[in-house]
């Protein structure tokens, strides 16, 4: 069974229909991709599914429970994180605070037991200091906990969004463009992370991608959306010969010769 | 000592830097400011001409040191020994001399819970909010209308409380403000920046002007004519004997025992009450619920994304700042003994505000001093100006030099009366040097300086007013559906 099942979703702003009847099936404990160009409506789409926007028509069933009408703390909370395209820290705060609060929660946030310092209070404070400074460590950030989070580079920030995104022991992480910027090396670093993530942790993955050579080199399943539409889905073989895909990425000319090309290596 | 006269406070922070490195030397220095204050103001001669003047110029001095020990480091039980002997014995002796000197230091003490209470709502969790007078208003009606003899309905119909029952409404007043909060907060806490501090103004007035008018049908609060009388707390066993032998040993003049009594049991009320609310919002400030409050004040939409729910903390912090002023309110009352809707006008909204940016937003050290500051600006310093320019004028004094007769000082011009202009002077000054306040908080810090930044990148402003409506409206819809569940 799916583990995100999403049906006919239907998203328009104003006159715009930014994401149109798309269906997508997320297998657990796969990586999958988004794709598409510009303006495709990818982001729309996680939005959609994390309760930043509501969707007009269609369905979103995550491990069994719809997600419709859910605010995206109840739907952090229900198992799906994110990060952002454009990275969204908490500037000021350390690198360990950011992570801190990945873990809202799952934490038993409790006015009285914070007011008195209870020891059940500090163990857990304890607790999540030391689970956070464990992330840290896995998304390869050891050590630098205590520094401003946007003091850091870029691709540390990059990190410590996905840290703090696995913070909340998610089921389910979706990754915005997660290597956009980043130079042939660091997003051969971030591509290993990601499969640590679904390997070592246990948890699906979904990227929205625009770097086909990560794309194709990680994904196991691939989703292409186009205004709004899904123009193609499947392994990334698949995609890579889909005339549909190509001319929506390079336009109708090149789909023809692409065609071309690849009947001529059938034969 | 130029450098450390010169305005830039950063400059005199700097040099105390310097010379506080050393954990020795820097308690020294700070005994020795306590005691070189203290003497000086032992010392002062109340009947002298330059009284006044000399009077405002050294008390400020003398009650900024509980503000210096907190800020420097040195051994942990030894900075709480000092602070608690110069709290409950040296400021409770000098009251006893002159009584003025303890009910500045029982405003301040109002004034800096009220601050710190506030900054919970601004500060931590960056709500801007100038309506909350009013929380501090539903404590001291709550009490005064038990205990009022004015025809309130509790009181006409014998519901009227003795005195002990002061301790219980402390916590009557802070559940009572919390609830106030919440069902405010509920429907305004939707919005942000400037129109949650429009709506919440308005909040303010809506409190200010039912307390006007909630005297009839039903008499709740005696309209505009106050509540008069309101009860008090017995004087605490001991404490009228205590400052006798004092004031005989050290042979003291006291006009009223009763009187320097009831006040030091004010004093010591307000002084408590104050702990406990920096112990609290130091408690909330470190924990998972400070750092959501964080997370929500640099980013709502991540914060939101990460699971913190975000009416949820925003109530919690309404609510808790409101409690905090609830509390105070009853201590308020009953030390004012008279309330009336003036004593909870905008004005005090804004003043309270004032005292958390000047002192440093966010910060606990910060928003005590700048409750210090804007008290004792308010009922010292300007108030001994004026004081001095009239015994000035008494004696005919000539301003030597200029040959300046000071009785040509138009009495249009009395100091008290520069108040608000002072204030206003005072906050335009900080908002161009020094923006996150003279005890500047970290984060803060680290925060006007990002949106420094920002403002000179135009592409970063016009991506957040275009990105800005699309993600914060849907939250604020959903959420409105589910508070209402």
């Amino acid at each position: 069974m799916a583990l995100l099942s999403i049906n006919d979703l239907v998203k328009s702003f104003g006159g715009i229909r930014a994401v149109r009847d798309v269906s997508v099936q997320i297998q657990p404990n796969t990586i999958s991709s988004i794709i598409g160009p510009n303006g495709a409506g990818k982001t729309t789409l996680f939005n959609l599914l994390t309760g930043i926007y509501k969707p007009d028509s269609g369905t979103i069933t995550f491990n069994g429970k719809s997600l419709i009408g859910m605010r995206p703390d109840q739907v952090n909370a229900a198992g799906i994180a994110r990060t952002f395209q454009s990275i969204r820290l908490f500037p000021n705060m350390t690198v360990l605070e950011n992570v801190m609060v990945g873990m809202h929660t799952r934490l038993n946030v409790s006015l009285v037991q914070t007011l008195l310092r209870t020891p059940g209070f500090r163990e857990q404070e304890d607790h999540v200091r030391q689970k956070s400074n464990d992330l840290l460590r896995f998304v390869g950030l050891a050590g630098k906990g205590d520094e401003i989070s946007r003091n850091l580079p870029y691709g540390d920030q990059r990190r410590v969004e996905i840290a703090r995104a696995l913070a909340s022991d998610p089921k389910l992480i979706l990754l915005d463009e997660p290597t956009a910027g980043m130079n042939p090396n660091e997003s051969d670093a971030a591509t290993a992370l990601f499969r640590r993530i679904r390997d070592e942790k246990g948890i699906t993955v979904v990227l929205i991608e625009h770097d086909m050579r990560v794309v194709m080199g990680i994904s196991e399943h691939i989703t292409v959306l186009d205004f709004g539409k899904k123009i193609a889905e499947g392994t990334p073989q698949d995609i890579r010969s889909n005339p549909h895909v190509i001319e929506a990425y390079l336009g109708r000319r090149a789909a023809g010769t692409a065609e071309q090309a690849a009947e001529g290596e059938q034969v | 000592m130029a450098t450390t006269t010169s305005p830039q406070s950063g400059g005199i922070a700097a040099t105390l830097r310097d010379l506080f490195a050393n954990k020795v030397t820097a308690t020294a220095i700070a005994v020795g400011y306590i005691v070189v204050t203290g003497l000086l103001l032992f010392s002062l001669d109340q009947r002298s001409l330059w009284f006044p003047i000399a009077n405002m110029c050294v008390f400020p001095l003398f009650i900024l040191s509980p503000v210096i020990i907190l800020g420097i480091p040195m051994d942990g039980r030894l900075k709480s020994g000092i602070l608690l002997a110069l709290m409950v014995v040296v400021l409770p002796f000098i009251g006893i001399v002159n009584t003025t000197y303890l009910e500045l230091a029982i405003q301040i003490s109002i004034f800096a819970g009220l601050a710190l209470g506030l900054n919970i709502v601004v500060g931590f969790a960056g709500l801007l909010d100038l309506g909350y007078v009013a929380f501090f208003a539903v404590g001291a009606y709550l009490w005064a209308s038990f205990t009022s003899p004015a025809d309130t309905i509790f009181t006409v119909n014998g519901w009227g409380v003795p005195a002990w029952a002061f301790y219980v409404f402390l916590f009557i007043a802070v559940g009572l403000a919390a609830l106030v909060g919440i069902l405010l907060g509920l429907p305004v806490l939707r919005l942000r920046g400037d129109y949650l501090a429009i709506v919440t103004l308005g909040f303010g007035e809506m409190i200010r002007i039912l307390a006007r008018n909630a005297d009839s049908p039903i008499n709740l609060t005696n309209g505009s004519q106050g509540l008069h009388n309101i009860g008090r707390p017995d004087t605490w066993f001991g404490l009228r004997e205590i400052s006798v032998g004092l004031a005989d040993t050290f042979n003291i003049r006291m006009e009223n025992p009763d009187t320097v009594a009831r006040q030091l049991m004010f004093y010591f009320l307000a002084l408590i009450i104050l702990g406990v609310i920096m112990l609290l919002a130091r408690r909330l400030e470190n924990s998972a619920i400070g750092r959501a409050w964080t997370a929500i004040r640099e980013d709502e939409v991540a914060a939101i994304a990460m699971g913190v729910p975000l009416v949820r903390m925003k109530l919690l912090a309404f609510a808790t700042g409101a409690s905090f002023a609830g509390a105070i309110g009853v201590l308020y009352a009953a030390k004012q003994t008279f309330i009336d809707p003036s004593s909870f006008l905008l004005l005090q909204s804004i003043q309270i505000l004032a005292m958390v940016i000047v002192g440093g937003i966010g910060g606990i050290r910060g928003v005590l001093l700048g409750a210090m500051i804007v008290t004792l600006l308010d009922l010292h310093v300007l108030t001994n100006f004026s004081l001095q320019v009239n015994a000035l004028r008494n004696v005919n004094f000539v301003v030597p030099i200029i040959n300046w007769p000071i009785t040509n000082w138009p009495a249009q011009l009395e100091p008290a009366k520069y108040q608000p202009l002072v204030f206003g002077l005072i906050l335009v000054l900080m908002m161009l040097f020094r923006p996150a306040g003279l005890l500047p908080e970290k984060r803060r810090k680290l925060e006007l300086l990002e949106r420094k930044e920002q403002g000179g990148d135009i592409g970063e402003i016009t991506e957040m007013t275009v990105t800005e409506p699309h993600t914060t409206n849907p939250i604020v819809s959903e959420d409105d559906g589910k508070a209402n569940r």
